[in-house]
């Protein structure tokens, strides 16, 4: 039964998701378009599993969406304090700095939401990943202190984001 | 005070907070000088500014009575693809090294950008 489930629907999760983002595409809430929003929610995850074979495992939708929350906050945070940057801090006296954040996250989707989230605080910009993937090459536009802003990447994402992908 | 004056200035304000992040992001583009501390302009247009200017748009509709949600969408694509194409920017900059060397990272030998297959690295010698 279970296997059947996992035949028909490989990422449940995203079944659901593509079924709001159709029914929110339309505008407009009907019945016929939800039932199409559903087929289409079974067949673009199976169309494509053979690409993404493996379901991340204890994702928590809970803590996901307090992250999402709080990562909205410090976008809207970093914003000013960045606007504050450009228009007050000459080009001279910038300090822009590279940053290496030590990843411990293993899955790639969860990398992925970590430089996402890196990319979307304005301030600084995740550039590039190391080879097998240890490290996460963070750019920073205006810093004193760079360790302090890695720490804080560390501790604020990062470890949220390992309770989330558990 | 009638649901549509408070409607009609709160979308003028979400509209005028967005432009100004908007003009603040364009400001920085020309400003800095080097393509690596222009790319954080950009992520601020694509974050406030856009999300201003949609709740602008998501208020006004609601006011006349025409609930819109394709604001959220918009919004939800944004998020997801903006990174992809500040992340492919960034590498473009360490490949034709217009930027800061960045450090070595501490746990493997190079980063993905800069690392060459093995085949080539032969080919060279």
């Amino acid at each position: 039964m279970a296997r059947a489930f996992y035949w028909l629907l490989p990422h449940p999760l995203l079944t659901l998701l593509l079924v709001v983002v159709w029914t929110l595409l339309q505008n407009e809430f009907s019945a016929g378009m939800i039932v199409f929003g559903v087929i289409l929610g079974i067949i673009i995850p199976w169309g494509t599993s053979v690409w993404w074979p493996d379901t991340p495992k204890g994702f928590r939708l809970g803590k996901m969406t307090t992250y999402s929350i709080m990562v909205l906050w410090d976008i809207v945070v970093a914003n000013v304090q960045v606007a504050w940057i450009v228009l007050s801090v000459p080009n001279s006296k910038l300090k822009p700095a590279w940053i290496v954040v030590p990843l411990e996250l293993r899955q790639p989707e969860a990398i992925t939401v970590l430089a996402g989230t890196i990319t979307l605080t304005p301030g600084t910009v995740s550039a590039d990943l190391s080879e097998h993937g240890n490290s996460l090459l963070v750019h920073v536009l205006h810093t004193d202190d760079p360790d302090a802003v890695r720490d804080d990447i560390i501790s604020r994402y990062q470890n949220r984001l390992k309770e989330i992908f558990k | 005070m009638s649901g549509e004056i408070i409607g009609t200035y709160a979308t003028a304000i979400s509209l005028l907070i967005g432009s100004a992040f908007i003009i603040v992001g364009v400001i920085g583009l020309l400003k800095f000088n080097d393509p690596m501390t222009r790319l954080h302009a950009p992520t601020k247009v694509g974050t406030v500014g856009i999300g201003m200017l949609l709740l602008a748009s998501m208020i006004h509709s609601f006011v006349l009575g025409e609930t819109s949600v394709h604001e959220i969408l918009i919004m939800a694509f944004l998020f997801v693809t903006a990174p992809i194409s500040a992340h492919f920017i960034a590498k473009v900059s360490m490949h034709t090294r217009t930027c800061a060397t960045p450090p070595s990272p501490p746990r493997d030998d190079t980063w993905s950008t800069l690392s060459v297959p093995e085949q080539e690295l032969q080919a060279e010698e």
